[in-house]
């Protein structure tokens, strides 16, 4: 029986130098919500947010730390930098803004998505940042 | 259709994966955030981005399969990562264009 207690906790270093094999957090994210039976629809929605907010950290804020926490209604994610933090959220939250170094977007990033698709695929999501201190994101996808 | 009834029938070069898989759709692009946002699930994804994080979001947005156009190939270490995580990968000399419009008539056959 699953009790409201019942959460599932997992915590991940995300490397700061390596952007070619970046998203290896929310790629093992996906095989274990499989293994613990969520929808498609979750994973999808979990995974591709986490991956937005992993890539972020590795390509702008030189990495960080990314914990999950499941629990039978709600899946938490938690994304948390030292990196430069962002000046500006609200520019930062539309679609086509970036900051991406051209040797970053010759990798297919740059293209300003990462932010809103975080937004767009999670039930509610919340920056805390500051200039020099790092950035932490928080989102929750209802299963 | 199949995976491999579209590849016999477009001449695709077969990389690695399975391909007894029904696709539904076609999706282009190679800003890997946009694909993120608009590709659907089974979706056949064009591109001519070939590093590892082309597996990763192949892996995340569950298409169907990675449609290389123009003959790009793959790096090592992403045809590695993509027989790990057992993503379906095709190639093609012909441009996004081309295979778009190929895909199109191959549907009407
Ligand atoms: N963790 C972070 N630390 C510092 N700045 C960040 C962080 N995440 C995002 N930003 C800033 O916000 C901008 C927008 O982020 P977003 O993810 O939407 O786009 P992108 O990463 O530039 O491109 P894409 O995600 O489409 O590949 C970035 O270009 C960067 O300036
Ligand atoms: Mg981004």
């Amino acid at each position: 029986m699953i009790s409201v207690d019942d959460t599932v906790k997992f915590h991940f270093d995300v490397d700061g130098e390596n952007f070619s094999s970046a998203g290896e957090a929310s790629i093992i994210m996906k095989k274990s919500l499989r293994q613990l039976g969520f929808p498609q629809n979750v994973i999808r929605r979990v995974t591709i947010a986490m991956y937005e907010g992993e890539i972020n950290m590795v390509i702008h804020a030189n990495g960080g730390q990314a914990d999950v926490e499941i629990s039978p209604d709600e899946i938490k994610i938690v994304l948390e930098d030292s990196g430069p933090g962002i000046a500006d959220v609200d520019l930062a939250m539309q679609e086509g803004y970036s900051t991406a170094k051209d040797n970053i977007r010759a990798l297919g990033f740059g293209a300003g998505m990462g932010l809103p698709n975080m937004k767009k695929y999670t039930d509610s999501m919340e920056i805390e940042t500051e200039i020099g201190v790092g950035t932490k994101i928080t989102m929750t996808v209802k299963t | 259709m199949r995976l491999d009834q579209l590849a016999e029938k477009l001449d695709l070069k077969h990389i690695c994966g399975s391909t007894d898989r029904e696709y539904d759709g076609v999706y282009a692009g190679d800003l890997l955030s946009w694909v993120m946002s608009n590709a659907s699930a089974d979706n056949i994804w064009i591109t001519i981005m070939s590093n590892l994080n082309v597996i990763a979001v192949a892996s995340l947005t569950e298409v169907a399969c990675v449609l290389l156009a123009e003959d790009v190939t793959l790096s090592d270490e992403a045809l590695k990562a993509a027989e790990e995580k057992n993503i379906t990968v095709f190639s093609s000399g012909k441009t996004a264009y081309e295979l778009c419009v190929a895909i199109a008539k191959a549907e009407e056959e």
